[in-house]
């Protein structure tokens, strides 16, 4: 393969930043392409630049050094990575990348790329969750870190994951009233878990902590919930919602911060080329990646949680192992003893990571129970009857069959919030398992691309044949 | 009354703009939906049922906080940060 | 494993539009109809091009089949039991230079007695008609009852409107070998399934040409893929679908706001699939915006394409074998098989049943290409 283009990295949190420290370390000079202005992801994003003080203990708490380290690796290295910020990838195409950057479009080839896509909230829906104040709990986390900000003056935290109680006890630390933690999770499921999670002492804790907390400051904690409603007018008023027991009990709110565990953004994996495979801790399909981080499409490398949710410390390995593999590959030495290491710890932590997606399962009983007037696609605003009818009257068995009839996908999101939805919807009503109605397949631009985008000459014009079709 | 409610970091440098034509303030370093949610309830009413829309992820992925300036120009609210003179709309471009 | 076998009058190769309506007709006239698709009914290039459903600017030798579309357009309803979200708009083809809009009148001259209705517009007219189109057209061409519609739905309803009245349609079923045994068509479909069939219809698309080629007769088949993209909704500003004379770019705004434009190529990923080329995305924004003001603003929000069939000429083979009795052709529509689709359809269903129509097919016989060997 050729050495003449750098490597290129998408994305600068955790498993980008450890990537692009470890390439740059070998002597070369990577290409750092992120949609933030700031390094550092989602779990350890800075704040703006201009007037922001707080520390970051303040920030990032019990994992104020971990970021810090991670924030001070990527500033180590500023000069010597040719690092890209403000920069969305729209498109992977024939071994190059269309970039966006302040309204122009640029192509970046590439002979090897390592993506670090990073992931969002998985969420499901339920009546009023479109309402002004229904937030992700990622979503909520980023208000208060990058903002200074809580998205109410009294808030419900509701769903499963580390996020729940984590962020809960962020906002009570910031002052923020927390009208409760709704846990979908029923109590025995995680009492059962905890033996699995007593693998890593310190989550463990941490999660004790905030629990404990919360309680010694009187928030009421749920477990077993389902979501009802949220309630309001022009904005959440009251989360409704029953408890382990099946009474429905209103709590009033002006927020809802909720999510369900994380999902993977892996749409360039699969404009890549990657083959992709179902997941069953993640009840997802991602692209495959072996141990060492490649994909199926040679000199593409997958690292962090866009291939896969495993949590940052995981993804900061991930990366830099990935991009041993990527120099591997170059036919450049590598320390056989380092691998070896993070081999080790990469495995120990995946052996964790099932225990916790046992501590938090995925509630596959709200799923299946979605009323068929909710909006689950909230771009097009496409109800689970929608879903549900081509499923049943036959005229849709697959995901992409879908969302071609009824539009759930098709919107601005692409799939993005509304997939994971209509993949259970569908799966329930055709009596499939979860992996058995397929993908959506990603389609360009993955995100909005505005129509005057600004193309360098010499570009474009040639070759087309532009009759008019159908 | 504001949605979002600011517990922190407001020693910043006041950024004036407009809101449905309202003079309002926002802080230095607030995205376009920090600024307009600590001055109002929503972000933009959406197209096909007119209801009321104020974001949900805030990390540029569920695409929910597009909003308009009153050139026409539209940004995604949770992504692009506050300047001086922005002139933002929340309203109903689908009802008029 | 017990083999399946379907004994029927017809067999189809291919649930698009013109496989899917030639089953319905063949249904209504009590035919027994086995459709076999590979994908699914409608995936395929009926399901995924622009929608424009469009008489005007089309081969004259295409009018009559497109008129007799037409009046089946006029009642999708009753057929379908679904409009699909079709619209008599109106299509305008717009003229950006004086020689482009005298080859509108040109086309309006020869094609009257075809019924299209055409009407010229330009100068003052034309910009207090449409003021949205901006600067960039001089005048237009407007065939008032042409319009659009959503082919994802309108495509694969005709196929499951069909097995409604009795057809057979199996889905992800590919044909692997069809061969003609006596008098009878063998279809087969892996070790699953055969179907035996007095007639064949090849309405396979871009694929027809295996059909084709099984019965000896090789045919000149290019796959190409129009380029598509998808706006925000926007406020809506137009009202007709929109073309250019001499090319370019096309467009429509469906009643939900969003702008559908399309020009350029796709390229293949493989046989049977196609991607969105990133130059002809830009380009294709580019010219967009220009020709549409109003977008200035807006966002692409999906690039699509499809893989379609396209013969030398540009128009289709309808019609005959030159081999096989019994054997029916309908492909190559080369990007502009979606309003004629139900026409030919239609015509197939007559040819099978009366071994005659009154539409004039000389123009799209098989053989009029030289031998490709």
């Amino acid at each position: 393969m050729s050495e003449l283009l750098p490597p290129v990295i998408v994305g600068a949190g955790p498993a980008g930043i450890r990537a692009a420290e470890r390439l740059v370390a070998a002597g070369l000079r990577p290409v750092v392409v992120d949609e933030a202005a700031r390094w550092g992801g989602q779990i350890y994003r800075q704040p703006p630049d201009g007037g922001f003080t707080r520390p970051k203990t303040a920030l990032y708490g019990f994992e104020a050094g971990k970021a810090d380290a991670v924030h001070r690796a990527m500033a180590a290295i500023r000069d010597r990575v040719d690092y890209r910020p403000r920069t969305l990838v729209w498109n992977c195409e024939a071994g190059a990348l269309d970039l966006l950057s302040d309204g122009t479009s640029e192509i970046l080839p590439f002979s090897h790329l390592i993506l670090a896509t990073g992931a969002t909230d998985r969420v499901l829906p339920f009546p009023g969750w479109t309402l002004p104040g229904v937030f992700t709990l990622g979503g909520s986390q980023v208000a208060l870190k990058f903002q200074g900000c809580a998205v109410g003056r009294r808030v419900a935290f509701l769903g499963t994951g580390p996020l729940l109680y984590l962020v809960a006890y962020q906002y009570l630390k910031a002052g923020v009233e927390v009208a409760g933690v709704f846990d979908t999770t029923p109590f025995a499921a995680q009492a059962r878990a905890t033996t699995g999670m007593l693998r890593d002492p310190a989550t463990l804790a941490k999660g004790l902590l905030f629990v404990g907390w919360l309680r010694a400051h009187g928030v009421p904690i749920h477990n077993g919930v389902r979501p009802v409603r949220a309630e309001g007018a022009e904005r959440v008023e009251a989360l409704v919602w029953r408890d382990a027991r099946g009474q429905e009990r209103r709590t009033g709110c002006d927020a809802v911060a909720f999510g369900l565990g994380l999902r993977s953004e892996t749409q360039l994996a699969d404009l890549a080329g990657c083959r992709f495979r179902f997941d069953e801790a993640d009840r997802a399909w991602l692209p495959e990646r072996d141990g060492a981080g490649c994909s199926s499409v040679p000199g593409v490398y997958l690292a962090g949680d866009g291939s896969g949710i495993a949590g940052a410390d995981a993804a900061e390995l991930a990366g830099e192992r990935a991009a041993l593999a990527l120099l591997e590959d170059l036919g450049r030495p590598v320390e056989a003893a380092r691998v070896k290491e993070l081999d080790g710890r990469l495995a120990r932590i995946a052996a964790f990571r099932r225990s916790l997606s046992a501590a938090f399962p995925f509630p596959v009983d709200w799923a299946a129970a979605i009323a068929d007037d909710t909006m689950i696609c909230r771009c097009e605003g496409i109800t689970a009857g929608a879903v549900r009818e081509v499923a049943r009257s036959g005229q849709a068995r697959e995901m992409n069959r879908a969302k071609a009839l009824t539009r759930v996908g098709m919107g601005r999101c692409q799939g993005r919030m509304c997939g994971a939805t209509m993949a259970e919807l569908l799966s329930r009503t055709l009596g499939t398992g979860p992996d058995g109605v397929g993908r959506l397949r990603a389609q360009p631009p993955i995100k909005p691309l505005p129509i005057a985008t600004i193309v360098p000459s010499p570009r474009g014009g040639e070759g087309t044949d532009g009759r008019e079709v159908a | 009354m504001a949605l979002l409610q600011r517990v922190a970091e407001q020693g910043r440098r006041v950024v004036r703009f407009t809101l449905d034509g309202r003079p309002v303030e926002a802080l230095e370093g607030d995205t376009v939906m920090t600024a307009m949610l600590t001055n109002g309830e929503r972000l933009r009413r959406t197209e096909f049922a007119d209801t009321p829309r104020a974001g949900f992820c805030m990390m540029g992925a569920c695409q929910d906080c597009w909003v308009r300036t009153e050139e026409g120009e539209r940004l995604r609210a949770c992504g692009t940060f506050i300047a001086d003179g922005m002139r933002l709309v929340s309203g109903g471009e689908w009802t008029s | 494993m017990m083999r399946e076998r379907i004994d029927c009058d017809v067999a189809i190769v291919g649930g698009g539009i013109v496989g899917g309506s030639a089953a319905l007709f063949l249904r209504q006239a009590r035919l027994s109809v086995t459709l076999l698709e590979r994908d699914w009914c409608g995936a395929k290039a009926s399901g995924v091009n622009f929608g424009g459903v469009r008489r005007q600017g089309r081969p004259l030798e295409q009018l009559p089949l497109s008129q007799r579309a037409h009046a089946i357009w006029g009642r999708l309803p009753d057929l379908l039991g679904t409009d699909a979200e079709y619209i008599r708009s109106g299509h305008l083809k717009l003229a950006r230079s004086e020689p482009d809009l005298a080859s509108l009148i040109d086309y309006r001259e020869r094609s009257q007695g075809f019924g299209l209705g055409l009407e010229i517009v330009t100068g003052e007219a034309f910009r207090r008609r449409w003021p949205a189109l901006g600067d960039r057209a001089i005048g237009g061409s407007l065939c008032p009852e042409d319009g659009h519609a959503n082919p994802r739905l309108v495509s694969p309803a005709f196929a499951r409107a069909a097995a409604k009245l009795g057809a057979v349609v199996r889905e992800q079923t590919p044909v692997d070998r069809v061969e003609k045994d006596g008098d009878r068509f063998v279809l087969l479909s892996g070790d699953a399934l055969e179907v035996r069939a007095r007639f064949l219809l090849n309405t396979a698309g871009a694929w027809s040409w295996r059909v084709a080629e099984a019965f000896g007769e090789p045919v000149p088949l290019e796959s190409l893929h129009p380029n598509m993209a998808v706006t925000e909704p926007l406020p809506r500003f137009l009202d007709v679908n929109i073309g250019v004379e001499g090319g370019g770019v096309y467009g429509r705004q469906v009643p939900r706001g969003n702008m559908v434009v399309g020009g350029g190529r796709g390229f293949a990923l493989d046989a049977d699939r196609a991607r969105p080329q990133r130059d002809a995305v830009l380009t294709l924004m580019r010219d967009a915006a220009e020709l549409f003001p109003q977008l200035r603003h807006a966002h692409v929000i999906r690039c699509w394409t499809g893989v379609e069939g396209y013969t030398p000429d540009r128009n289709p083979i309808i019609g005959p074998s030159r081999t096989t009795p019994g054997l029916f052709h309908a492909f190559g529509f080369s990007g502009a098989g979606f309003q004629i689709g139900p026409g030919v359809g239609q015509t197939l269903a007559e040819l099978v049943t009366g071994g005659e129509t009154p539409m004039p097919l000389e123009a799209f016989s098989i053989d009029r290409f030289p031998p490709t060997a």
